[in-house]
């Protein structure tokens, strides 16, 4: 996303370099000045930028609208919560699968995004031959059928402990050290939030650098034509089928890491944080974000997840100030915002927030065609 | 033209039809196409000239008959297998990738003859980049072989109708086919273009492209096809050299009706 900055090199690099120190900062500004439950909702940006990268390979390349995407998220949450909780224990014990559990992060993320990108595979092969609509319909059902069988199958074997949901999961330990505990280096203390954030900065810019690969790949050439022209894409020899669901895994594979992120991060998944609207928040990310275009679709993750922990903190005390009572629930105005930013943009930039070049220009065809005739009429008057 | 055709056959297909619910779009339709020869393909509007060409790239998939290609059975075959095999094509109403670059769309015809997976994409191992850079440097060069290298940039729908329709050739000899079919690819054009367009057809075929042609320019296709087929509600009427299938009376009663005697 840097590399598109039209600069001399050294100014460039001297960018970046700015840009990094921000970052490696930001955790501690943000919680010197507003207090550590921002730099928790930092973390969960972070989650969300995943998630939001991931659905825009789908969407945003491949051009398959998924109201379903949510799913994969539980996937990947469900896989470490099961593997690094008590929950399994008396299950597996005696079984000689003793060894599934507890396995390191290194072994766990992988598997979580292997798993998430199987489901992938699987809930998007009877959607091959359905476009548009009908895409989001199937993919909205599948979604929640993942959601109910997270929430129903706590017996006859009890595996996902139903809607009470998988408590206990253990944090992350990387090199030997627990993040739940503060580690200090340099006399500079890490909390549990910190250590968090730099692992999923870390993961979320290996997330970015895997997705512009893609995109200028000739796997993401393939995405974009299927979306442009599916019939023509088929007659140029793409395998339209393979390289559907290999979107389909690749952006589950990005939601399933970022699940078991977060099942680690809370300690504790149930299937009431994988429900539709989750699913349409982050397809909101992408599309408010600009399609396709990987800064406007982190842009667009990061609005739509701070705009609400904006609105906690700021409705409530401003109520309380002019008026001396809580009239509206921050919660409520939330979705007023929400309805009224998704309108807005949809009727004054429907290309989103920060489009890529080539999504502005597909919004604007019209625009396009007005100046070509005028052209034409000047060519031949 | 000097029928350059050395009479091995190149594309064969017996005994095709197809049908959509109770029309039969084609019936028991053959022909054969030879290495190295512009075959052309007329008939009235309606007569299933399309929708053979949708056999023949893969797109329909016929309800019997035969289909070989170079010896390999193509009968009911994927598109991209279809392509694989060394068949491209183009589309009556051009099917560009409209908001991809020129280049793009160009590039994109590469994806069958290269192998580039999601791990060569992310590594960017030196096998890849080496294929990226060849993808690259084979798109300008078709480009440049097609006369519209300096809209590279561009995007496709700003391409002006010419350009387009040279686009969409240059996309499909990217796929490095033995046989080029082009579905009329000098509909809308003006006289200039379309001498141009003969040039290129031309320039193609001595390249030792075999090129399947559809077309309603009856002039352009007389004065450019080796041999020429008829197709007449579903059903081949006539073929044989441009000379002979002039003079076919049941071509003539095909296109101008039946004389009163």
């Amino acid at each position: 996303m840097l590399a598109n900055i039209k600069q001399s090199k050294p100014a460039a690099y001297a960018g970046m370099a700015i840009f990094a120190v921000v970052l490696a900062v930001l955790p501690f500004v943000m919680g010197a000045t507003l207090g550590n439950t921002w730099v928790r909702n930092l973390d969960l940006a972070m989650l969300y930028i995943m998630l939001a990268l991931g659905l825009n390979i789908v969407v945003g390349y491949a051009g398959l609208l998924d109201l379903g995407y949510i799913a994969f998220y539980a996937v990947g949450a469900y896989v470490y919560a099961l593997l690094n909780s008590p929950h399994l224990v008396p299950m597996l014990s005696g079984t000689g699968f003793e060894w599934l559990l507890h396995m390191p992060l290194l072994v766990v993320l992988p598997l979580a995004a292997l798993l998430a990108g199987i489901f992938g595979v699987l809930l998007g092969s009877p959607t091959l031959k359905l476009r548009g609509d009908y895409l989001a319909i199937v993919t909205l059902g599948f979604g929640e059928i993942v959601r109910l069988f997270m929430n129903n199958l706590d017996r006859p074997i009890n595996i996902t402990n139903g809607p009470q949901g998988v408590n206990l999961i253990e944090p992350v330990s990387l090199f030997g050290h627990k993040f739940s505990q503060a580690i200090t280096v340099f006399g500079i203390e890490f909390r549990s939030v910190h250590l968090y954030y730099y692992l999923f900065l870390a993961l979320a810019l290996l997330i970015i650098v895997v997705s512009i690969r893609l995109q200028s790949s000739r796997i993401g050439r393939a995405w974009v034509a299927i979306r442009e022209d599916e019939i023509a894409a088929q007659a140029m020899g793409i395998n339209t089928r393979n390289v559907k669901l290999l979107a389909f895994a690749m952006g589950a594979s990005f939601g399933g890491v970022s699940g078991a992120m977060f099942a680690s991060f809370q300690g504790f998944v149930s299937p009431e944080s994988f429900i539709l609207m989750e699913s349409i928040v982050v397809l909101a990310m992408v599309v408010l974000g600009g399609m396709g275009h990987i800064p406007g679709v982190i842009l667009g993750a990061i609005l739509l997840f701070l705009t609400p922990e904006v609105l906690r903190d700021v409705v409530n005390p401003l109520q309380d100030k002019l008026i001396g009572e809580r009239l509206v629930n921050p919660e409520n105005l939330r979705m007023l915002l929400f309805g009224i930013a998704l309108i807005f943009v949809m009727l004054v930039r429907p290309e989103g927030l920060w489009p890529s070049k080539q999504r502005k220009a597909e919004f604007h065809e019209d625009d396009d065609l007005k100046v070509k005739d005028a052209e034409k009429e000047a060519a031949h008057g | 033209m000097a029928n350059q055709a050395n009479g091995e056959v190149l594309l064969e297909i017996s005994g095709i039809h197809k049908r959509f619910g109770g029309l039969h779009a084609l019936s028991d339709v053959a022909l054969s196409i030879n290495k190295g020869e512009i075959y052309g393909l007329i008939g009235p509007n309606g007569a299933g000239k399309t929708t053979l060409f949708n056999v023949l790239t893969g797109l329909y998939q016929p309800d019997e008959g035969k289909f070989t290609f170079k010896g390999i059975d193509l009968f009911r075959k994927k598109p991209n297998v279809v392509v694989e095999s060394g068949i491209a094509r183009t589309f009556q109403n051009i099917r560009l990738f409209h908001n991809m670059t020129a280049l793009e769309n160009v590039m994109v015809g590469r994806h069958v003859r290269t192998r580039a997976n999601v791990l060569g994409a992310v590594f960017r191992d030196p096998k890849t980049r080496a294929e990226e850079a060849g993808i690259h440097e084979r798109a300008q060069s078709l480009l440049d072989y097609v006369g519209i290298r300096k809209h590279g940039g561009e995007f496709a729908k700003n391409l002006s109708y010419g350009d387009q329709r040279r686009l969409e050739i240059a996309r499909a000899l990217a796929t490095d086919p033995q046989l080029l079919a082009l579905d009329e690819p000098a509909a809308g054009m003006n006289p200039k273009e379309t001498d141009d367009l003969k040039k290129l057809m031309e320039k193609i075929r001595n390249d030792g492209v075999t090129i399947l042609l559809i077309e309603h320019d009856v002039k352009l296709m007389m004065g450019l096809c080796d041999r020429i087929a008829v197709l007449d509600y579903g059903k081949k009427i006539a073929e044989g050299v441009p000379e002979e299938v002039k003079n076919n009376p049941r071509v003539i009663e095909a296109y101008l009706g039946a004389s009163p005697d």
